[in-house]
């Protein structure tokens, strides 16, 4: 009982002393924004509010993609105390691609690539500050790339 | 256990630039395997984390529409020659693949 004690003491201890301190916690997955059927529903579900279309948003896509499996997309901004960063393909069946949680030492600049089934709207939401920032670009697909 | 990850990572100044490919099917599970015709089952990478010197700086969720052997681009800063870079992987199959390099 009495180590029993002693440990739950200790690890209440590094508990509160990595929540001291302002860093990425693991967060648990997003499962129903990435089930969401709707561009719309699935930014309601994953940040909880409407984006503002900025400037200050830079995605680099293609305006043309021969290869609907394979599409580069690049994600930066000028923002600070970015949190999160998102990519949104309104005509996929679930248009949630991938959400990339930033700590404060991570570069708000990020490449990845995705793949769209036909031509879509693309979105790029970035949260900082808590507020949604997003641009959008209208890419067209040569090649659908989900394989149907 | 899944594939290793390839890790390229250059220090420019205090800032680590990684690049990091990560073979998986990324299967969608809407695709039809084109001899049985039958659906080829989901099978793709739900979650990435990024560890410098032990520290999360970074937590990816992804979805089946992230491509096929995913590629992705980041940068770290406050880096310095000999700090560790570690990426791990997840699937919704619980497969998992962990690589980490150090900076040079």
């Amino acid at each position: 009982m009495k180590i029993d004690r002693r440990k739950l003491i200790k690890s209440l201890f590094a508990l509160t002393a990595t929540l001291a301190f302002p860093r990425l916690l693991f967060a648990a997955r997003p499962d129903k924004a990435f089930e969401a059927t709707s561009a719309d529903q699935a930014i309601a579900d994953l940040l909880g509010a409407t984006p503002v279309d900025s400037d200050k948003v830079k995605m680099k896509i293609p305006d043309i993609a021969e290869n609907g499996a394979v599409v580069p997309v690049t994600i930066s901004t000028e923002l600070e105390n970015v949190e999160s960063i998102s990519v949104v393909v309104d005509n996929n069946p679930t248009p949630l691609a991938a959400s990339f949680d930033m700590s404060p030492k991570t570069v708000p600049n990020i490449s990845v690539r995705i793949k769209m089934g036909q031509s879509s709207m693309v979105r790029a939401i970035v949260k900082a500050d808590g507020n949604l920032y997003s641009t959008a670009k209208e890419v067209k697909v040569t090649i659908g790339g989900c394989g149907g | 256990m899944g594939k290793p990850i390839k890790i390229r990572a250059k220090l420019k100044g205090d800032v680590a630039e990684v690049k990091a490919l990560m073979p998986h099917d990324m299967e969608s599970g809407l695709r039809r395997n084109p001899e049985t015709d039958e659906l080829v089952p989901a099978h793709y990478i739900t979650e990435v984390s990024v560890e410098h010197n032990g520290e999360a700086v970074m937590q990816a969720f992804w979805g089946p529409a992230v491509s096929k052997n995913p590629y992705v681009a980041f940068s770290i800063k406050g880096a310095a020659s000999g700090d560790v870079i570690k990426i791990r992987w997840s699937d919704n199959n619980g497969d998992t693949s962990e690589t980490e390099t150090a900076l040079k």
